[in-house]
């Protein structure tokens, strides 16, 4: 479809450029002792978007821009969790004390331009532009990761993040030559139809393209040993992006390596989305190992932090290392069941983020002693603290459980060959557990039934019973939300 | 028809706790009745239940059943047979009981009996579960709760208690689930027992992974979670720990049921999916069973805590049902098919599980009653409480020797079946573990002179005498076990048919050879 057709299905995205303008606009002309203000316009701008979204929902599969991006449920479906995240941190910002001092206005519009670019990520089927909008959210998260900029650690998590940043964008770009050189396009199904008809001898260029790729892959998602930025970042940065980064960019990078994988390098083998690795290449064992790897590396380390928001962290590379295990068995429930992991993870993930940005405000601190007896000292928030970490481990009945119970259910699904992977995770599962439980043991066996602070205040309430409620009922019945993800089932294929 | 009464008894603590829930938690009087109010009606539908249930069937009876998640065959479906009965029954009459042995919890009452409803709902839930994905929810649901009590209201080493039992547990629940997967992918897409123990057998026949036998890898991969669970030696590290720290009333859970649900979940599922493989496994079985009534018993014989003690002699008392379970295969071909064996090896382990939540509940109640006056347990620091308080010293000698298995008593009738029905086959190991009453005998009475005989510990001279709601905790329980034991077919009549059942699925679809 040439360039000016498409930009008829482009609407989410003029919303959000919209968005963008606007905020600026009301940044300057704004009231300058409302600081509020800009933040209200952005989140209406975000609800504008979203209702934009949800008009422009496709029933069919379309390339746009002569094949540079992608119109399909399949993007549609993480678009919708990008700006699902994206509101409820845009919300969160509003009314945290983090910020305080520190122009809100450019924060917003760089958060918007974050979310134009994750939109691109998710539906990019051209190496140039999955590229382009890769670095669109690096720039704006390395910027909103240092916004602190009177602190320390959030300058150093900042560089920290773009050094990483650089390099691994290098290598992927390194990896993207490879195909290039190959096969003499940039567009995915262009190149998957010449690497199908590649003489073999060729194969050992393009693994070595798909492992430089995988670096850059493996950065957005934070997969071990492209990890080395996310604990630092997530420490340094304010509590809000944290949340935002361990969220949205992961759920685009999942996006992208679905579709990488699946449109480039394999080849369907039947209904649905089953799927071969092209001339049995071994990026499914290579993503196996990877996955391994990082849900082992990521959840040991968890074991030993001493600050909340750093186990989080490290808990958010472990989770990124069950979701990447269903790829290897390149199935349709494999896809199916990271898609529906990560509405999961979003709920409880958040949920866990926004309990530790109000235990900041109220004492100033993330360090896992200072959680003593929080459980009485605020009741409500302990208790939802308690189901989120549940959650997190995956215990039923909690959205985690049922996450993990259908990535599980894949993995095994794909035949004996993949036990191995399955009792590996499972494993993992039982070893989080340690360190999320320390979490509620701070809470609740230390300390003193007696004492009490104040409350979490009805805002914060809110937004939490807004995510604790569905972390809960999704684990009893989460048929809606399967629906969901089996509609979304659907990539554009030539 | 349908009367939904199996429902009724897995939602009435939940109606319980969403009525504490309007409760303000300086009511402690009110929550204590409420929680008395649920468990005791859910002890009242549990009689309902076997007033109607219908022994001389042996298959599910009160079947329920409807769609939860139609796109992955789950359903909430729930039915009771003679294996799951005798649980059904004595779940909700020790939650009962606890709720009166934990009259005085005073720290943050209101959290404790939530949880301790919600402990209910869980335990008696797998009971009835008859959807796989349903019993492995139920099965995780009792851990946090148990975490909690044991966690917040224990001893003093509780929090590393706490951590332990739900560590070493979720250890075996996540191998369960691996197992739970494996086989509704390899048996048709279902996780409806009644089906998979119609199919499973077949079609997990010469089915092999990485050259092993899939029906055994599944088998240990299930035996393991379970073994956790009852425990088995040499997983069996977390059991002392966790009842001595935990509060009296847990305990009393804890061995009263908790155990049960290992061997429950082995006659279920491991027999019932797959029978092949209890051929196999029978023999180990049988070894673990000594393992556990040799090992079990001479750490009992070490204690100094009366409570640790108690707690040892659960592990030395599973070890019988393990070996009457394992006497099943003398109904093979091989050992002449001595049906009357298995039958009673069977019957010996349902009614041996049914006899230790009695006993062991007994006994940690009356441990409870001496620690809650003397602040201690140590067996050598008492002598000659008899003569300060003679009813606890009666309730006691009752207790001890319905631990030790005197005749006249119910354990003896279980651990006596266990013996006969394991007898024909593994002669050599029967004989070792009838040693194990010995030290049964042994250590029970040692406990027994040197606290309540001997010269008078001064200390103790006006220590008060048993009370009456701690008498009306341990009463019914010391009624039931003598009970049993003068009229032992009350009980076995109950589950004959279907231990009947459970045989012919071993013996027909497992010996296919």
């Amino acid at each position: 479809m040439d360039n000016l057709q498409s930009l008829t299905y482009f609407a989410p995205e003029w919303g959000l450029i919209a968005t963008v303008v606007v905020v600026l606009l009301v940044d300057l002309i704004r009231n300058r002792r409302d600081d509020r203000q800009v933040g209200t316009w952005f989140v209406a701008g975000l609800i504008v978007t979203a209702l934009l979204l949800l008009g422009n929902t496709p029933d069919h599969t379309l390339s746009l821009f002569r094949d540079a991006v992608a119109w399909d449920p399949f993007s549609h479906f993480f678009k919708e969790i990008v700006l699902l995240s994206s509101l409820f941190v845009a919300v969160v910002v509003l009314n945290s004390r983090e910020l305080d001092g520190y122009p809100l206005g450019e924060f917003y519009m760089l958060l918007g331009i974050m979310i134009l670019g994750m939109f691109w990520m998710v539906t990019s089927i051209d190496l140039l532009m999955a590229y382009l909008a890769i670095e669109i959210v690096s720039l704006t998260s390395f910027v909103l990761a240092g916004y602190l900029k009177r602190s320390r650690r959030s300058n150093e998590s900042a560089l920290k993040y773009v050094i990483y940043g650089a390099f691994s964008s290098g290598l992927m770009l390194f990896g993207f030559s490879y195909l290039f050189g190959l096969t003499g396009t940039t567009k995915f199904h262009a190149v998957a139809a010449a690497l199908r008809n590649l003489d073999p001898s060729a194969y050992g260029a393009v693994v070595v393209a798909s492992i430089l790729i995988l670096a850059g892959f493996g950065y957005k998602i934070s997969a071990v040993p492209f990890h080395f930025w996310t604990p630092d970042v997530y420490e340094g940065a304010p509590t809000a992006v944290t949340a935002y980064l361990s969220v949205a960019p992961k759920a685009a990078g999942f996006a992208l390596i679905i579709r990488f994988f699946h449109d480039v390098l394999a080849v369907p083998t039947g209904e649905g989305l089953a799927w071969s690795s092209i001339g049995n290449l071994p990026w499914p064992q290579l993503l196996a190992i990877l996955s391994v790897v990082t849900m082992t590396l990521g959840n040991l380390v968890a074991l030993r932090q001493t600050s909340v928001k750093r186990m989080l962290a490290y808990s958010s590379i472990a989770h990124a290392g069950y979701m990447l295990m269903a790829l290897p068995v390149l199935s349709q429930d494999g896809v199916f069941a990271i898609l529906l992991y990560l509405v999961m993870y979003l709920l409880m993930n958040l949920g866990a983020f926004f309990v530790v940005i109000v235990v900041e405000n109220r004492i100033a601190s993330e360090q896992f002693e200072d959680y003593r007896g929080l459980g009485w000292k605020m009741p409500y928030l302990g208790v939802l603290m308690t189901l989120f970490m549940f959650s997190l481990t995956g215990l039923p009945p909690t959205a985690g459980f049922i996450g993990k119970f259908y990535l599980f259910a894949a993995v095994i699904k794909a035949g004996s060959a993949y036990y191995w992977l399955a009792l590996v995770g499972v494993i993992n599962s039982v070893i989080s557990l340690y360190y999320y439980l320390r979490v509620v043991k701070m809470m609740y066996l230390k300390g003193d039934p007696q004492e009490t602070l104040e409350g979490a205040g009805r805002f914060y309430r809110s937004v939490l019973t807004l995510l604790a409620l569905p972390t809960l009922l999704l684990g009893l019945y989460w048929a809606p939300v399967a629906e969901w993800v089996r509609q979304s089932l659907l990539l554009f294929k030539p | 028809m349908q009367t939904h009464i199996l429902s009724w008894l897995i939602w009435l603590p939940v109606a319980g706790i969403v009525a504490m829930m309007f409760v303000p938690r300086e009511r402690k009087d009110i929550i204590k009745v409420i929680a008395a109010v649920a468990t005791g009606l859910q002890t009242w539908v549990a009689v309902i239940l076997l007033l109607n249930y219908d022994s001389s069937l042996g298959t599910f009876q009160f079947l329920e059943k409807m769609d939860w998640i139609p796109a992955f065959h789950i359903h909430y479906s729930l039915g009771v047979d003679g294996l799951s009965l005798p649980m059904v029954l004595l779940t909700p009459l020790l939650s009962f009981l606890a709720v009166f042995v934990s009259w005085n919890i005073d720290r943050a009452t209101k959290g404790y009996f939530a949880l301790f409803l919600l402990l209910d709902t869980g335990m008696i839930g797998v009971f009835l579960a008859l959807d796989f994905f349903l019993f492995y929810v139920f099965w995780e649901v009792m851990l946090l709760p148990m975490y909690f009590l044991i966690g917040m209201w224990g001893g003093p080493q509780r929090e590393y208690a706490a951590i332990k039992f739900f560590l070493y547990t979720l250890v075996g629940s996540v191998l369960m689930l691996v197992a739970m997967l494996a086989l509704y992918f390899t048996c048709g897409q279902t996780f409806d027992f009644i089906t998979l123990s119609q199919t499973a057998p077949e079609q997990l026949q010469g089915v092999t992974w990485w050259g092993l036998s899939a029906i055994r890898v599944i088998w240990v991969l299930l035996f393991i979670g379970f073994a956790i669970k009852v425990p088995i030696f040499p997983l069996h590290t977390w059991l002392p720990l966790a009842h001595v720290e935990a509060p009296t009333a847990i305990s009393v859970i804890l061995a009263g049921i908790l155990l049960k649900m290992g061997l429950y979940g082995m006659l279920r599922i491991n027999y019932g999916f797959l029978p092949e493989a209890v051929w196999w496994f029978a023999g180990t079985l049988a070894v673990l069973g000594l393992i556990n009534v040799i090992w079990g018993a001479l750490c009992a014989l070490a204690q100094k805590d009366l409570k640790k003690l108690v707690a040892y002699s659960s592990i030395n008392h599973m070890g019988y049902a393990l070996l009457g379970m394992a006497a099943v295969v003398a109904a093979g071909a091989m050992q002449g098919e001595n049906v009357q064996a298995a039958q009673a090896g069977l019957a010996g382990a349902v009614f041996q599980m049914f006899n230790h939540g009695t006993i062991s509940a007994m006994l940690f109640i009356l441990v409870g009653v001496v620690y809650d006056r003397a602040h201690h347990r140590e067996i050598e620091g008492f002598g000659g409480l008899a003569k300060p308080m003679p009813i606890y010293a009666g309730v006691t000698m009752v207790a001890f020797f319905a631990g030790l298995g005197l005749p006249g008593m119910s354990g003896f009738v279980s651990e006596f079946l266990s013996f006969v029905g394991a007898f024909p086959v593994f002669k050599v190991i029967v004989i070792l573990s009838t040693l194990g009453i010995l030290l049964n005998a042994a250590y029970f009475l040692r406990a027994y002179l040197k606290i309540f005989f001997g010269p008078l510990n001064e200390k103790y001279a006006t220590i008060p005498e048993i009370n009456g709601r701690e008498l009306f905790t341990v009463v019914p329980l010391a009624v039931i076990t003598i009970g049993l034991g003068v009229f032992p077919h009350l009980f076995l009549n109950l589950v004959k048919n279907t231990i009947d059942v459970v045989i012919t699925q071993v013996v027909q679809l497992g010996n296919l050879f």
